[in-house]
């Protein structure tokens, strides 16, 4: 396909002052080069039609009816909203300043009953920063709290899917997956060593299928075990952060054996199991930029990582740079894996479609499509280049502000 | 989760070494190798007696050598010379070692290789002013963990270069992303961290095979939130950020009695009198040198507040800073950055880690470059390092948003002859320039683009990485017989 070079293109936003609430969410885009994942693909000359919020109609010959307010994208790349993995926005706001980080606990009788989608804060300066990278929803991820080196944590606990769209109630959806690391570091929560660990998820698996108990072993707690009867019903998939290629072997079998619906994560060495995976039908999440042998559980990183898992057949959703600040980089990822081999449709699906697929929303998100939500976003240019900046973004088709507490503060600075 | 060696992150405590017992080994090392060492030195250079201070004589001299290279000229490329010149289909052509022409007409003599570069790009080799590649190598274990000498907040006495591991995977990393030369800086624990030392990014077995020939020292300071907090937390001092400015008052002090000390004997000893010659302190000696300009400060410092305490210190002392490096808030300061000549080393992505990072603004680079002022894009990491081209095309485009159009010619900049300025070898490397060090990338496409791929990597003239032959894909010690994966 082609890609456009980065290009600044000045949109006439007719936004009219007055409309209302509701008809602010009725308008088409034309003049679109659309680029999405689904039916209506790429189209270098689009039309976009917006409905209260949802999209009405996609594709190159597209109607705009009589007095509908138009967008003229002017030829610009449209695109669906990011959909990001493997975040802590809400969740977070200075990583130093622990009043502010909820995306763990030291509560030991909380750690699978753990769940994210009480601590979030619309209010944090992250959201709108992540948005202005084109993200529009994130999946938020519970982490682990590591201070008590003697307390045996599995499991960290349950993930949410938010909306980045301002003043909105930000929770899109609770409880879309349940969050456990192995390998090294998640062996050395469970006596340090990964014979071990394996031993015990089976034992705790085993107790969850079980009747109800007065009290459980392994510091869980009535709650922990209650939240893991989904994952043992194979209703929430469990997210499991792995990076070396024989812990991915061992977790494809424990998936085998109890029947668990996974995905997982970091995955670093996946590419060497690419093809197991893919007979598994197991999704992956991966930064491809993770290719620094850190530890002796990732020897094997690679930045090709995700053109071979994606040319084995695996479906991958590309990540940020970290958990928070820096979730806005999760475009340039995957030009990275495009510039090491990712066919570039491939790379946009990674951060959009494919990661709605992967934690059960791709009936709402990911695509420029009818009938889903209109998170939408222009492009002045190719949005995995780093030069491209979004010039409007529509979150169930409010627009948004292109503005963040970091723009304003150049703003003081440099007038 | 994954672990990276950044300022962003805590680094794994090593096992505290008394600090008598590491100065005695220093002080036994460096006696051990002044003998050997003196024969890199040359002959007219007087030796000083070895335990005086006073003119120290050269340790652990650079031993590097460039690799044998082949009269080049890549032809038809598009060429950022980092001179604040793009030329299109231009020439570049490498002899000996060196930059011989650099233009859209220059003759190809006979017999020279010739590489088309037709549809592709050239620029200088990319510098990182800020690595601590080879001190936190890969895999991060503990047993690696040689950047902090974080049991005191005043370790003006060590030197990163006694911590580096050649070995470590991330050098090859590097040089993938273009990377030829870097600077390898002691981590931030400390008020005074240690020396840097410059490298060109060649794989070598000793860190002497690495040295920069005749780069200077430099020092490392760091102000905020990471001093005070390891060592605040301990019970110590500094525990407030104007201990930490109390603290780099006194040891200010302290060096400059040193110096006159030393000059005073050196003064003496040259009109032919005795007298006993001052006991060698190795951080103090760092420091003199400093106060005599020999040595570059390279200070870690976040908020412009503390930079303008900063630069307030350097007058007092009268030293110089060479650069303020992370320095988030260059922005709110950009005229008291140029008033003093003081450089910036900064990235355009990170922020919010900690307070002292809340202010991080993408658009700090283009801010600084508009006013004037000397800024590198750095990388602290070793993901980052691979990609501070795509790191700066980031800060472009925040820059274009905010309505300061940084043009490319001068962006490169940002990567190659800034932080060659920052590390004090801005005369040899860093530009596309006749005469200068054969330093060059040949980039796929225009380097701001993240589908920019570093084809063929020059140090010194010689090829070392090109993408199209796997035999110039260094792998370690460490990765052999590893299941390592391609890049």
């Amino acid at each position: 396909m082609q890609r456009r070079l980065p290009l600044f293109t000045a949109l006439a936003l007719a936004l009219a002052a007055t409309a209302t609430p509701v008809a602010a969410q009725t308008f088409a885009i034309t003049n679109a080069h659309l680029v999405t994942p689904g039916p209506v693909g790429e189209v270098p000359n689009g039309t976009v039609l917006v409905r209260d919020g949802r999209i009405a109609a996609a594709g190159a010959n597209v109607a705009v009816p009589a007095g509908m307010r138009t967008i003229d994208a002017q030829g610009a790349t449209v695109t669906p909203g990011l959909v990001a993995v493997n975040t802590a926005l809400g969740l977070l706001e200075v990583n130093s300043v622990s009043g502010s980080v909820d995306n763990k606990t030291k509560n030991s009788g909380i750690s699978a009953s753990f769940d994210v989608q009480y601590g979030l804060n619309p209010d944090s300066t992250l959201i709108p920063i992540a948005r202005l990278g084109g993200v529009t929803h994130a999946v938020v991820m519970p982490d682990y709290d590591d201070s008590d080196q003697e307390r045996e944590l599995p499991f960290a606990g349950k993930a949410a899917l938010i909306s980045l769209g301002e003043g909105t109630n930000i929770l899109h959806r609770p409880g879309v997956g349940m969050m456990l690391e192995l390998g090294e570091d998640g062996a050395a929560r469970i006596g340090g060593s990964r014979a071990a660990e394996f031993v015990q998820l089976r034992q705790i698996f085993d107790l969850v299928r079980q009747p109800p108990r007065d009290e459980y072993p392994f510091e869980l707690s009535q709650a922990d075990v209650a939240a893991l009867k989904p994952v043992l019903a194979g209703t929430m998939p469990l997210i499991v952060v792995v990076h070396r290629a024989a812990d991915i072997q061992q977790v494809l079998k424990l998936a085998r054996d109890y029947r668990l619906k996974i995905i997982l994560s970091g995955a670093e060495e996946a590419w060497r199991v690419a093809g197991e995976i893919a007979a598994a039908k197991v999704p992956v999440l991966i930064n491809p930029t993770s290719n620094i042998p850190s530890n002796f559980d990732m020897l094997g990183a690679s930045l090709r990582n995700a053109a071979v898992l994606k040319a084995a057949g695996v479906e991958i959703a590309i990540g940020g740079n970290d958990a928070g600040h820096r979730v806005r980089e999760m475009r340039y990822n995957a030009g990275l894996a495009v510039s090491r081999g990712l066919p570039y449709a491939d790379g946009i699906e990674a951060l959009t479609l494919a990661p709605a697929r992967i934690f059960g929303v791709a009936d709402q998100l990911g695509s420029i499509a009818p009938g889903k939500s209109a998170d939408i976003v222009i492009w002045d240019g190719d949005p995995l280049e780093p030069l491209t900046q979004p010039t409007a973004i529509f979150i169930a088709g409010r627009e948004q502000p292109l503005t963040s507490r970091a723009t304003e503060l150049g703003k003081r600075y440099a007038p | 989760m994954t672990r990276q060696t950044s300022d962003t992150t805590p680094r794994p405590n090593g096992r505290h070494i008394a600090r008598a017992a590491l100065l005695g080994t220093a002080l036994a090392l460096l006696a051990g190798c002044s003998a050997a060492a003196s024969s890199a030195r040359p002959a007219e250079a007087p030796p000083p007696p070895a335990e005086a201070a006073g003119p120290a004589p050269q340790p652990f001299a650079s031993t590097y050598h460039p690799r044998p290279a082949a009269d080049t000229a890549i032809v038809g490329a598009s060429i950022l010379t980092a001179t604040g010149q793009k030329i299109d289909k231009g020439t570049i052509l490498m002899a000996a070692g060196k930059i011989v022409a650099v233009g859209a007409d220059v003759a190809v003599p006979a017999g020279v290789r010739v590489i088309d570069g037709t549809g592709k790009w050239v620029t200088p080799g990319i510098i990182d002013a800020h690595s601590h590649l080879g001190v936190f190598p890969a895999p991060g274990v503990q047993g690696h963990a040689d950047g902090n000498e974080n049991i005191d907040p005043y370790t003006a006495h060590v030197w990163a270069e006694h911590s580096i591991w050649p070995q470590d995977p991330v050098f090859t990393k590097a040089r993938a992303g273009g990377v030829t030369s870097l600077l390898i800086l002691p981590g931030s624990a400390n008020l005074f961290g240690g020396r840097g030392v410059s490298v060109k990014n060649v794989p070598a077995v000793t860190v002497q095979q690495m040295k920069f020939p005749g780069a200077p020292y430099t020092l490392k300071m760091a102000c905020g939130e990471n001093p005070k907090g390891r060592y605040g937390s301990r019970g110590r001092a500094p525990a407030t950020r104007m201990g930490e400015v109390a603290g780099f008052r006194r040891a200010w002090i302290d060096a400059a009695e040193y110096a006159r000390k030393v000059d005073a004997y050196e003064k003496k000893r040259a009109r032919g009198e005795g007298g006993e010659a001052p006991k060698r302190d190795l951080g103090l000696e760092t420091l003199a040198g400093v106060l005599k300009g020999d040595i570059l400060v390279q200070n870690h410092c976040y908020r412009a507040d503390e930079m303008a305490v900063m630069l307030d210190v350097g007058h007092e002392f009268g030293y110089k800073t060479r650069a303020f490096h992370h320095a988030v808030e260059a922005y709110k300061i950009a005229d008291l950055l140029v008033a003093d000549d003081v450089c910036v080393a900064t990235w355009a992505t990170r922020w919010g880690f900690k307070m002292e990072a809340y202010d991080a603004i993408e658009e700090n680079a283009a801010i600084l470059s508009k006013a004037g002022v000397c800024v590198a894009i750095h990388s602290d990491e070793q993901r980052l390092i691979q990609r501070l081209n795509v790191e700066s095309a980031v800060a472009i485009a925040a820059g274009r948003r905010a309505g300061i159009d940084i043009p490319q010619e001068e962006a490169i900049k940002w990567i190659t002859i800034n932080p060659a300025k920052i590390m004090g070898i801005a005369d040899s490397t860093g530009s596309l320039e006749p005469g200068k060090m054969a330093d060059v990338v040949l980039w796929s496409k225009n380097p701001f683009s993240v589908y920019a791929i570093a084809e063929k990597v020059f140090i010194d003239g010689a090829l070392v990485l090109d993408t199209s032959d796997p035999a110039t894909r260094y792998r370690s010690d460490f990765e052999i017989g590893q299941p390592v994966g391609e890049e």
